[in-house]
């Protein structure tokens, strides 16, 4: 079966794309050896990441079952999941902005 | 899980049988190339350094030579020296042969000159190389088998498929009673509170810290942060949104394992399970370090498909793009692309690697080692030459 996108971990509320996908499609997600499907509301290139999960402003990120970011903004099921709504919690180095450790 | 290796003297097992010829300094590289052209069955050890250095550095060239000269994979050792080296020699040799190896010196100021050394060493080496080759493989279970791990010309396959699949298959050879070794220190910044959650305990903890702060100092002493401008434009145009993930895509490798212990540069572990060691990622100093840590069988990851082998240990390349398969097929091992394409998954390409590391340990070969292409080594320094 052809699949559209990896999660990594049960507990990842993110997936990454492994093709360029369209909005509107559903898109087949493999977890390890089971698969769900998401209806994508924004287009993903090859290699982005969109939500499997609602998330609320400040909840965590997960991929490869670890703490990735944290959102910046509520963001429902199907969304691009990139730096217009997760920031580091480590700091962002290429803007050389604050420095937030929280 | 058996695989057939070599029994050493001092318990370890080789998955390899070569006469190991190494290079005491960078001036006799020129003879020890020689000597293994010519004779078959010898395995070399070139490098750039044993003179003209720090004491910290000669210290760490001793180390390593000796360490290189233990690991399993090697029968005997011939060690060719000019003569006004700065590296120990004693240390060296007389550090190899407490393993249990035969030790052969030859000195090339002393023997008279590079042609009478690499004559002399050429009928040494044969008798050595007949010696060995009378040794045969014997069944040892996995536990007995200390896995290297690289990833390397990462693409975003790499974070996706063969990384994670390296942590399924490490974390299999762990639970078997193996040893796994994570190094490339410089892929650890920006997640490596993350990876000192896996540490076995608060000291083990402590020195993932204090490698990285290592690694960002030295470079930070010649003006670079390293960790600044990290994800990069390109990285985030790829799809790679923090540092967090950009660093937990190469530490995927490590699995789920607790990480027992942290280790110096090519130095061997003493417990079994997942370490990790102070390496930098450049394939050369790090295939080295592994070596040096008596493993003898390496992993290697690969997104845009890296050539590189090391003389002695084999190098498993392993990739998840369907493009590095079709365009560097002299080079790749194992194609998992079929994850990205949906006919195989993650824990499954985790057990068929784990599985073609039994084999190639058991004496299949990989590619790099057919095509020769076996000569990425060096040792990893700390300070200037001088």
């Amino acid at each position: 079966m052809a699949i559209d996108a990896i999660a990594l971990h049960t507990t990842d509320n993110v997936a990454t794309a492994v093709q360029d996908l369209k909005v509107g499609q559903e898109a087949t997600v493999r977890l390890n050896h089971d698969v769900c499907h998401i209806i994508l509301q924004e287009d993903i290139p090859y290699g982005h990441k969109f939500t499997l999960k609602p998330i609320q402003l400040g909840e965590k990120i997960f991929k490869y079952g670890e703490i990735i970011g944290r959102a910046t903004t509520d963001i429902g099921v199907g969304y691009h999941a990139h730096i217009q709504n997760i920031e580091s919690l480590r700091g962002r180095g290429d803007l050389k902005t604050k420095e937030d450790e929280s | 899980m058996n695989f057939m290796g070599y029994r050493r003297k001092n318990g370890t097992v080789g998955t390899r049988n070569y006469v190991g010829i190494l290079s005491a300094v960078v001036c006799v590289n020129e003879v020890v190339e020689n000597i293994v052209r010519q004779v078959q069955g010898t395995a070399r050890f070139t490098h750039h350094q044993g003179c003209c250095q720090t004491m910290l550095d000669i210290g760490i060239v001793n180390r390593t030579l000796t360490a290189l000269g233990k690991n399993p994979n090697l029968h005997s050792v011939i060690l060719i020296s000019l003569g006004c080296e700065s590296t120990n020699l004693t240390e060296v040799i007389e550090g190899i042969r407490n393993s249990g190896k035969r030790v052969e010196h030859l000195v090339v100021q002393e023997t008279g000159g590079a042609t009478r050394t690499t004559a002399e060493a050429i009928l040494l080496a044969q008798t050595m190389v007949h010696e060995a080759s009378l040794q045969e493989r014997e069944p040892f279970p996995i536990s007995e088998l200390v896995l290297g791990m690289k990833c390397g010309s990462s693409d975003t396959t790499s974070g996706l498929v063969p990384n994670p699949a390296i942590g399924v298959a490490s974390d299999l050879l762990v639970a078997a009673g193996g040893t796994s070794i994570l190094g490339e220190v410089t892929e650890f910044i920006g997640a490596e509170h993350i990876l000192a959650n896996h540490a076995v305990n608060e000291t083990v903890a402590q020195g993932i810290f204090e490698l990285v702060e290592r690694m960002e100092k030295r470079a930070m002493a010649v003006g670079e942060d390293i960790r600044g401008g990290q994800p990069t434009g390109g990285n985030i145009k790829g799809g790679l949104t923090t540092i967090e993930e950009k660093s937990l895509g190469a530490i995927a490798k490590a699995g789920t394992a607790p990480i027992q212990a942290v280790y110096e540069y090519g130095v061997r572990p003493t417990v079994k399970g997942l370490v990790v060691m102070d390496s930098p990622g450049r394939e050369p100093e790090i295939l080295t370090g592994l070596a040096a840590a008596g493993c003898n069988v390496i992993v290697f990851a690969t997104g845009r498909g890296a050539p590189q082998g090391f003389p002695f240990v084999p190098v498993l390349k392993i990739t998840g793009s369907r493009t590095a398969v079709e365009k560097m097929s002299d080079h790749i091992d194992m194609d998992l692309s079929a994850v990205i394409d949906g006919g195989d998954t993650i824990p499954d390409a985790g057990e068929r690697i784990l599985k073609e590391l039994v084999r190639i340990g058991s004496g299949t070969m990989t590619k790099a080692e057919i095509f020769g292409y076996v000569n990425s080594m060096d040792i990893y320094m700390q300070g200037p030459v001088i």
